[in-house]
């Protein structure tokens, strides 16, 4: 341990600093009254461009990923590129979409998607849906980023759960605080010490290895030596299908995730969101480099501890950069968590808050009320994620973020199509959402993987021979399951009407999703009628 | 409850071009090859990062176009 003292000083003066921020952060850009959701949650609508950019980026690329994707190239090479196409198609794909949710959110107050749903298709059960699959998906999320500071952690030496409880509990004690300013206002950091950090590795850590050249030479002789199939530097037959339909089917996961859409509604106007949609791939630039850290572990023959692949990139540091500098390289993975923790735990606590607590257990809830409870809630998510952390294995959580993300994708029936057509049933909906889950399900189940022995939730490539298909070839489970949730919903629209069961009525109005900052909102928006 | 401006609409021509960000990056036969490297890196790599400059041109000019006069 003596020997990364320096290391350890230096990350501990970062994460202190950064704590200090996120109490100080209550203080920021004062409100009247933080006792509303609406300040405690969104931080009162009214983040512009720059801040929607920092705390945006700092949500959706978190620790986990830069630790994660390149221990990805590191172990099977090409196919853990995949995260720069899914990161490039996700913004096009949403540009229109969300700032029609921007706005109707805008006009009705909606602080969640099922919020939305609710209102849009009259479905309290439809939106319990909605809120319970938010909840359950972003719960490992959270816990994969306890394993981001893990894997920094073990590479200083540092061993036990004891100093990933108390970072979880500086974290819980200042979101309980400040809400979302408090990881607005630390994701200036976070991104700050990141974008250093990559840059300087990738000019320093090249420059090393003698060349890019030879980095990916490397990383060639590697794939070509190992007996597996499915890896290698370039793609093969087998797996293109499968690169393709997991970049698109986690683009149009991503932003049906409950952080997500807490980052888009927080943001002042439509311009904003728009503006940030085509600043955003900054980031994935930066992701694309933080990836090919992997192949450079290659070329440095760098080796992870035990079997945790996950600390590749930490070991990379460790070899390559001075200690004080690996020190902020860690410091910037550490402080990368706490962003996406905090706004994770707050959406998840808004779901329970506005689609559980007021929708079923007291419906003439004040937005004192609502306020104290999303703050309550958002202690006993982070407290759920630590117990996943010290009583199930890190795999599992790993298993249950990727099952999040096949079914995070069940809600876009609802959610994004909704935005567009009221076309389909709610009853329809719902049993969409029946069979997308129960597919989705299936195949993850039946997906195993021969060389690490595991027979189940071993990945989300499923292979199409499966199915009777005489190839091997496989596909991205989550975008079969959302093909199947459509046509069920299709199919069980026109069941529904045939029985001429109730439409519900929609308190949406088309201009609404024109509405932008200034326009007059529906001041109180009755959802129990 | 209505709001003022009940013509307005997210309907624009330019919309168009974002379909060519969405598309390109999921054809691996454009980029799913070594060579021709640049500065050492292969074309699968060059090429998907190079797409990043498409995604926010388009993104760009669309945002730029369609924005609302104040």
């Amino acid at each position: 341990m003596s020997e990364h003292l320096t290391e350890i000083i230096i990350f501990t003066f970062l994460f202190l600093l950064v704590s200090g921020m996120g109490f100080v952060a209550a203080r920021w850009r004062r409100p009247n009254d933080l006792a509303t959701l609406d300040e405690w949650g969104l931080g009162g609508r009214s983040f512009g461009s720059w801040i929607t950019w920092f705390l945006v980026g700092g949500d959706l690329y978190t620790a986990y990923t830069f630790v994660a994707v390149p221990a990805l190239l590191w172990g099977a090479g090409a196919t853990g590129f995949f995260a720069v196409p899914y990161t490039i198609v996700v913004y096009p794909i949403v540009f229109l979409v969300l700032v029609r949710l921007w706005s109707v959110s805008h006009v009705h107050g909606f602080v969640t998607p099922a919020d939305f749903v609710r209102a849009r298709f009259d479905s309290p059960t439809l939106a319990l849906l909605i809120a319970v699959t938010g909840i359950v998906a972003t719960m490992p999320y959270i816990a994969l980023q306890l394993v981001g500071i893990e894997a920094v952690l073990k590479t200083m030496g540092v061993t036990g759960h004891l100093p990933i409880i108390i970072a979880f509990a500086i974290l819980a004690a200042y979101t309980y605080q400040s809400g979302l300013r408090a990881p607005a206002l630390i994701a200036f950091v976070k991104d700050t010490l990141i974008y250093l950090v990559i840059i300087v590795a990738v000019i320093v850590i090249p420059a090393k290895l003698g060349g890019w050249d030879g980095i990916f030479d490397a990383a060639k002789a590697k794939f070509d030596a190992s007996p597996a199939p499915g890896d290698g530097p370039l793609l093969n037959a087998n797996n293109q299908l499968q690169y393709v339909t997991l970049a698109l089917g986690s683009a149009l996961a991503l932003f049906l995730y409950p952080h997500s859409v807490t980052g888009v509604l927080a943001s002042r106007n439509r311009d904003v969101i728009k503006r940030n949609m085509s600043a955003l791939p900054a980031y994935s630039l930066l992701l694309g480099l933080i990836a090919l850290l992997g192949y450079m572990a290659i070329a440095a023959g760098v080796k992870p501890i035990g079997t945790d692949n996950n600390t590749i990139v930490p070991q990379l540091f460790d070899k390559m950069f001075p200690d004080w500098f690996a020190g902020v390289a860690y410091a910037a993975v550490g402080i990368g968590a706490l962003v996406p923790a905090a706004i994770m735990s707050i959406a998840a606590a808004n779901l329970f808050t506005r689609n559980i607590y007021r929708e079923y257990l007291k419906r003439d809830a004040t937005d004192a009320d609502e306020a104290r409870v999303s703050k309550i809630t958002s202690l006993l998510v982070k407290v759920g994620a630590v117990l996943c952390i010290l009583f199930l294995d890190t795999g599992f959580s790993i298993d249950l973020q990727l099952i999040g993300g096949v079914i995070i994708l069940q809600t876009l029936p609802a959610v994004a199509l909704g935005l567009y057509t009221r076309w389909f049933h709610r009853a329809g909906l719902i049993a969409g959402w029946i069979a997308g889950m129960a597919a989705g399900m299936i195949m993850l189940y039946n997906i195993s993987n021969p060389a690490t022995g595991k027979m189940h939730f071993a990945g989300s490539a499923f292979p199409l021979e499966q199915l009777g298909f005489d190839t091997k070839m496989t596909v991205y489970a989550g975008i079969l399951a959302l093909l199947v949730n459509l046509a069920v919903a299709v199919i069980g629209t026109f069941v529904a009407r045939g029985a001429r069961l109730g439409e519900g009525n929609d308190v949406t109005q088309p201009d609404h999703y024109f509405a932008d900052e200034g326009d007059p909102r529906v001041k109180e928006l009755d959802l129990t009628h | 409850m209505t709001t003022p401006g009940k013509d307005r609409s997210d309907r624009s021509p330019w919309n168009w071009l974002l379909i060519v960000p969405i598309v390109l990056p999921l054809l691996p036969f454009l980029f799913n090859a070594d060579g021709p490297r640049l500065f050492g890196f292969p074309r699968f790599y060059w090429l998907q990062l190079a797409f990043i400059v498409v995604g926010v041109t388009c993104t760009t000019i669309v945002y730029q176009m369609t924005k609302r006069k104040r």
